[in-house]
């Protein structure tokens, strides 16, 4: 005859090795011996929310099998397993034996007896129903989860550009749910602007480009905070729009507000991810203060105004600032949850004729005017300037 | 033959070419083959000193020839070379 649940329960227990919570109590009040202790929760995340043991790692017995190496990827570790009371434990207990782990205990009566006991219990913070929905594609990534999301709820970004590149970019981040999405653009709508500029629309031709894209964010997602800045860069207002950002998307047109956002980033440290287009081509690096190479660093002085066109005089391809902008919104998001390899001095070249990504080392310059240097060193007055810079810009126009 | 990749900006100066092969010891022999075969090249490649003017970037295959030996860098019959300018398009 088929044991009972009640019984097959009973059987399991006498199987596994199970621990009191004063005993885990007791590990984890002596500093849990740098952290060789892996403490997983394998309540439903309903539970959890309630509340959970300080340090412990949530992994729903529902998908034990196939998230406990994340969460435990050494074998030999010792690990305690616990749920409410004791019973869903000891059968991941069982779980994890029969998958190799070699120290598996079981608390016994669970976080119930835990909180009879008076030990110390940690609320996590969590999500709303409709953020578990909205976000729960990222949830199910180990390298995002609800650590990384949190994250990006968190995360300021500073979208330079509300233009082709600042398009995409600030869809995605805000659909991927950046907390804070600052936008700087001093431009108007204009019909032109739509084969690419997707985040604007044809009935808001001659509306300002900070409040287009500010509806286009909400509609996507109203939870994201969009902080407008209807200017233009320049020495006298970048420290104060930049500074309290987290990552910098650098989209904007035009090389004096690149060297000058340069060295207002570094100064203040903040990573840029930077993009530029045109034609059919593309270019795209990760500029990490002191981390990395600066955009001086690749290019010391920008080329003469013949060498260097602009989309309005040249042209780009309207697909090429969506490729690339959605580079930058990828390396965005690694930034911000520390996922994957962020592209710190490595330039990535696209060629949409060719379809051939090149990947090209940045190395930092010893010699750098900028980066060479402590961020107290650089002085207000310098910040933008690079040699030829009154030529390049009266050529400019 | 080493290949030498033209980047857009470029093209006009060499008639549209993406691509130019060329013959030569180092990065200096290759980069005046292409200005011999494209004088419209020479003025925007080098400064009036023959040194690279600062704007142009070389890559010898994925390598920034500054951190090499410069224009002296050898070069091998399987190599590329990348010219890299700035761009601020957005």
């Amino acid at each position: 005859m088929s044991p009972s649940g009640a019984e097959f329960i009973r059987q399991i227990k006498s199987q596994i090795a199970q621990v009191d919570p004063g005993d885990v109590n007791e590990q984890l009040q002596s500093g849990n011996g740098n952290g060789s202790l892996a403490i997983i929760d394998v309540r439903e995340s309903e539970e959890v929310e309630r509340g959970l043991i300080p340090g412990a790692k949530h992994v729903p017995r529902g998908h034990l099998e196939s998230r406990i190496e994340g969460a435990v990827p050494d074998r030999s570790q010792h690990v305690v397993l616990y749920c409410a009371s004791g019973n869903r434990s000891a059968l991941a207990a069982k779980t994890l034996e029969e998958l190799g782990y070699e120290n598996v205990e079981s608390m016994t009566g669970g976080i119930t007896l835990w909180k009879d006991r008076g030990f110390d219990v940690e609320v996590p913070r969590a999500l709303t129903a409709e953020q578990r929905a909205r976000y729960s594609r990222h949830l199910l990534l180990p390298e995002i989860g609800l650590e990384g999301q949190l994250k990006l709820l968190d995360a300021k970004v500073l979208l330079l550009g509300a233009g082709g590149l600042g398009s995409p970019t600030a869809l995605y981040l805000a659909a991927a749910g950046v907390g804070t999405i600052g936008l700087v653009d001093d431009d108007e709508v204009d019909v032109s602007n739509l084969q690419r500029q997707v985040i604007h629309t044809t009935d808001r031709v001659g509306m300002p480009k900070v409040d287009s894209a500010e509806q286009s964010v909400k509609a996507l997602n109203p939870g994201v905070e969009v902080m407008k800045h209807a200017t233009r860069l320049d020495s006298s207002n970048i420290m104060e729009i930049i500074e309290g950002y987290d990552v910098i998307v650098d989209g904007v047109d035009n090389f004096p507000t690149r060297y000058l956002l340069n060295d207002a980033s570094v100064r203040l440290r903040i990573p840029v991810v930077s993009a530029s287009i045109l034609g059919f081509d593309g270019q795209l690096s990760v500029f990490a203060p002191y981390d990395g190479p600066c955009y001086r660093c690749l290019y010391p002085t920008p080329p003469p105004a013949e060498l260097a066109p602009s989309c309005g005089a040249n042209g780009v391809l309207g697909v090429l600032p969506g490729t690339m902008g959605l580079l930058q919104a990828t390396e965005v998001i690694k930034l911000v949850t520390g996922a994957g390899e962020p592209l710190i001095g490595r330039l990535v070249l696209y060629d949409a004729l060719a379809t051939t990504f090149t990947d090209l080392k940045v190395r930092r310059d010893p010699d750098c005017p900028i980066c060479s240097r402590e961020p107290g060193e650089i002085s207000d007055e310098e910040m933008g300037v690079f040699p030829d810079y009154e030529a390049f810009c009266a050529a400019a126009g | 033959m080493s290949v030498i990749k033209i980047p857009p900006v470029l093209r006009a100066a060499t008639g549209g070419e993406k691509e130019v092969a060329a013959e030569g010891q180092n990065v200096r022999e290759l980069l005046e083959r292409l200005a011999a075969e494209h004088p419209a090249t020479q003025s925007q490649l080098f400064a009036e000193d023959g040194e690279l003017n600062r704007y142009v970037n070389v890559y010898l295959n994925d390598e920034d020839v500054r951190v090499l030996d410069g224009l002296e860098t050898p070069v091998g019959g399987r190599d590329t070379l990348v010219i890299l300018p700035a761009m601020a398009g957005g």
